[in-house]
């Protein structure tokens, strides 16, 4: 990561299916992780629900992107903050998330949880600490 | 200041690309600079130039144009939204074998490179979105 890299924030807050900014975010991700930012994912409202695990779409008849959440971890993606009232409001638990995982360079590659559930107030200071900031 | 500006709905269904063009107007009219203008989303259909709006209706597309050009703004168009959404240029139908392009004077269509990429140049990223 380069000296002058900026703190770049995903805000997500809809949910997987049905519009599709979930989709849109993630592609932004995924190109924004060449660039060598220092990337933060947030997820709130209907947006915890992108990391739902045993999402199954074919009755909708749309590709399941959620196994994608899982790959950002080789991108340098591992900052993964969920709003713990946004999943208690619709009676979600840390459980019903599926596991994401990344590989600490720094500490001997050891396996860490990419996934922070953080409160509403965490997560405003997250937010208040970043130079650009993708809301969808 | 330097600002990048972010359209994120298409016209008229959304009230969102005519904000995001005005505060766009006010920002130069303050002697800001605008880095770039980005459309994703729907934003990319503000970049039509095949809407027809009623004669008593704003134009969002010709106001864009206008804007665009006189200020020589650089408005970026996702190629990847652009092509969901049935949104070419010339060379993009071509490559595409599709008969005909609808991309509007003053935008160009590019990746989404150029988001980041406006994110990192610009002081202010300003999103406009539903």
């Amino acid at each position: 990561m380069s000296e002058d890299a900026k703190k770049f924030l995903y805000v997500n807050r809809k949910a997987p299916y049905g519009t599709i900014y979930a989709l849109e975010s993630l592609e932004v991700v995924l190109i924004g992780a060449a660039f060598e930012q220092e990337v933060t994912l947030a997820f709130l409202d209907d947006g915890v629900y992108q990391l739902a695990k045993g999402q199954e779409t074919a009755g909708v008849g749309m590709k399941n992107f959620s196994p994608t959440y899982r790959a950002l971890g080789d991108y340098d993606v591992n900052k993964f903050y969920v709003e713990r009232e946004s999943l208690e409001e619709r009676g979600l638990t840390e459980d019903d998330l599926q596991e994401i995982t990344y590989e600490d360079e720094d500490d001997d590659w050891a396996e860490k949880p990419s996934i922070r559930v953080v409160n509403r107030d965490e997560m405003k200071k997250i937010m208040s600490e970043q130079d650009v900031i993708l809301s969808f | 200041m330097k600002l990048a500006i972010v359209v994120n709905e298409g016209p008229y269904t959304h009230q969102a690309s005519d904000t995001a063009l005005h505060f766009t107007r006010a920002a130069l009219e303050a002697g800001h600079e605008i880095e770039r203008v980005f459309f994703y989303h729907d934003g990319v259909n503000n970049a039509t130039r095949l809407t027809v709006p009623p004669q008593d209706d704003r134009n969002l597309q010709k106001e864009w144009t206008e804007l665009g050009t006189t200020h020589g703004l650089d408005m970026v168009v996702c190629i990847a939204a652009a092509q969901r959404r049935g949104i070419l240029d010339a060379n993009e139908a071509k490559r595409q074998g599709k008969d005909a392009d609808n991309i509007a004077e003053g935008f160009r269509i590019s990746g989404l490179g150029q988001l980041i990429d406006a994110g990192i140049q610009a002081d202010r990223l300003v999103t406009f979105g539903d």
